[in-house]
């Protein structure tokens, strides 16, 4: 027996191993309850150890990627901040060739509107001392630049050439206290020496006290110096003050005010211009009298008395077609067509219609001598009374740059002011013989037959 | 005692040389096959298709040349195996006893040194084992399951090239002659 076991020993033991395990299974399986401390032994056998290995990949791995995470944080801190910086730079520079461009095309637009023959150059350096306001131009003598020729910009002059060398100039600014040029006012035409004085001020000499000079007056160079011009704008008045024996002058020059200058104009050849005066806008305007009767029926009314024959034409056919209670354009297809038999003559053609306003012709006459003019009407009313108006823009209109150029433009919301006393138009007393006027194309070609005939006439 | 590839069949049983362990060794690497098991599939899912708890008792179960020895490990390798399932106790238990058994069995007929025995032992136990898996989910469990043949075959392949490289680790752990 004992031989029997030790020959089957193993698989006895396996038998056994086996069974032990099938009813385990079975157990398990048949009660759906496991034989727990099995399960609790190894549980508790591996799960500390996964624990430990978890917190040691998560350790090593978070430390790891912390480690890597920051190290690209800082090279990206680095690359960012190398990035911003070059685009620091990129928009400064962005910026100054934007500025540089606007300067150019102002430059170029005063260039093109001046008349005196310029230079453009650029502004390479300032002076080497702290109180000279001297600055540095890269023309020179070989661009014809001379020594005493005017320096400006489009919104004033800068300075003047002191010194010209072969390939650069020295230009003395306004604001030096050795700068001195003749300016006039803009309205009054008083004259003075203007000086620099080393600040961002300059100021205006030689102004006796009797001359009237304003803050906010703008001052223009004189061309008394022999340097600038007349007429190139110097600045705008700030300070008045009275004082011995002159008055005290200070202005802002213009020229100036953008601060660091980079392109100027130097005056190769300067001519002398007109200096612009007040806006004539604020002058009165003289507005004729309504004709008498006119209170009956509203200007509006009346026909264009400076029309040409085509509106007479028009107004003809309106008036048909009133008469006959048809509207232009808007009938119903098949509806009946205005009478035009009955338009008047083409002798009559040239005169006034019969339903045509009577009030049309006067309105054209001049006005009653001796009226006296009265004040400005309310916008958008037409005068009553049979006085002349005299319109006044208001306070706020822009002026007018240079008087006589053209007519003076009404103010907004002023009364439409009738042209002056325009002869009517009256037809001729013996017109040619002309086809009669019929509607359509060949009306029209009558009407443009009747004009040329009178064109021809009043050659 | 070296053997030369071109001899995989011992002549007898005495050729065969029993391979002793460090006792930790016995403890230690199923645990670390079972946490293999169920830890690295976790970050690594395409490493589920491992048995190392299998590959690790084939190992020990050749190498120690005892059927007993061999079914023991099985049993207890399978048991914890099972403790860490949603299935009953005894499934992988039985499954590994008899992995262990019969790799124990063969162990002592074959050169399990050779790389290649190893990888056949391997490739032949998996398949074994998921087939005795599945007949006895079917048998003892009533489940109704697809054994996937081109699967276990392929992972089969898979799991003998893994245990060839455990084998030859865990080897490390044998003490010296």
């Amino acid at each position: 027996m004992e031989s029997l076991l030790n020959r089957y020993r193993n698989i006895t033991v396996l038998l056994l191993v086996i069974m032990a395990q099938l009813v385990l299974l079975a157990v398990s399986a048949k009660n759906e309850q496991d034989v727990r401390f099995i399960r609790v032994w190894t549980v508790t056998a591996v799960t500390p150890v996964a624990r430990l290995i978890e917190g040691m990949r998560g350790g090593s791995s978070g430390f790891l990627h912390n480690y890597i995470l920051l190290h690209d944080t800082n090279e990206e801190n680095k690359r960012l901040r190398a990035e911003l910086d070059r685009y620091k730079m990129e928009n400064v520079f962005l910026k100054n060739e934007l500025n540089t461009a606007e300067r150019a095309k102002a430059l170029q637009v005063f260039q093109a509107h001046t008349a005196s023959k310029t230079l453009a150059a650029t502004i390479i350096q300032m002076g080497a001392g702290s109180n000279s306001h001297v600055v540095f131009v890269d023309r020179g003598t070989v661009s014809g630049v001379q020594r005493g020729m005017a320096v400006v910009t489009p919104d004033g002059i800068v300075g003047k050439v002191t010194a010209a060398y072969p390939t650069a100039s020295q230009v003395l600014l306004i604001t030096d206290t050795d700068f001195a040029a003749g300016v006039v006012t803009q309205s009054g035409g008083v004259r003075g020496t203007l000086r620099g004085l080393g600040g961002p001020q300059c100021k205006v000499d030689y102004v006796p006290l009797e001359e009237k000079v304003e803050p906010g007056e703008w001052l223009y160079t004189s061309g008394d110096d022999r340097i600038f011009p007349r007429g190139f704008r110097v600045g705008q008045v700030k300070i008045v003050r009275s004082a011995q024996p002159f008055q005290e002058i200070l202005l802002e020059p213009s020229g100036l005010q953008r601060g660091l200058l980079e392109d100027v104009l130097i005056l190769v050849e300067g001519v002398h211009e007109v200096i612009p005066e007040k806006a004539v806008g604020l002058q009165p305007v003289y507005i004729a009298p309504p004709p008498p009767g006119a209170d009956a029926k509203p200007v509006e009314t009346a026909p264009n008395p400076s029309g040409t024959e085509a509106d007479r034409l028009r107004q003809q056919y309106q008036s048909l077609g009133n008469e006959q209670k048809h509207t232009y354009g808007d009938n119903p297809p098949g509806a009946k067509a205005p009478d035009f038999t009955r338009l008047p003559s083409p002798q009559g053609a040239g005169r006034a219609p019969a339903t045509a306003p009577a009030t049309s012709a006067p309105a054209n006459a001049a006005p009653a001598s001796g009226a006296a003019p009265n004040a400005a009407p309310l916008p958008g009313t037409k005068p009553a009374t049979g006085a002349p108006t005299i319109v006044k823009p208001p306070s706020g209109a822009p002026s007018q740059a240079s008087p006589g150029r053209g007519s003076v433009p009404a103010p907004p919301g002023a009364t439409p002011v009738a042209p002056p006393a325009a002869p009517p138009v009256t037809p001729p007393a013996a017109p040619p013989a002309t086809p009669p006027v019929a509607p359509g194309r060949g009306g029209d070609d009558a009407t443009r037959r009747v004009n040329q005939a009178r064109g021809g006439q009043a050659r | 005692m070296s053997y030369t590839g071109e001899r995989m069949l011992l002549s007898s049983q005495r050729e065969g040389q029993v391979s002793r362990f460090r006792p930790w060794a016995f403890f230690v690497a199923p645990l670390a096959a079972i946490l293999f098991q169920v830890y690295v599939p976790i970050f690594f899912q395409f490493l589920k298709f491992l048995e190392m708890p299998l590959l690790v008792v084939v190992y020990f179960a050749i190498m120690r040349r005892n059927q007993i020895s061999g079914l023991m490990i099985g049993a207890l390798v399978g048991l914890a195996q099972d403790s860490l399932t949603n299935k009953p106790l005894g499934m992988y238990g039985i499954t590994n006893t008899l992995v262990g058994y019969f790799a124990a069995s063969v162990g002592v007929r074959l050169d399990v040194e050779h790389s290649f025995i190893r990888f056949l032992l391997g490739f032949f136990f998996f398949v074994f084992h998921q087939f005795f898996y599945w007949v006895m989910s079917r048998a003892l469990l009533g489940l109704v399951l697809r054994f996937d043949w081109q699967g276990t075959l392929m992972s089969g392949l898979l799991n003998a090239v893994v245990g060839v490289a455990l084998f030859h680790l865990l080897d490390k752990l044998k003490e010296p002659a």
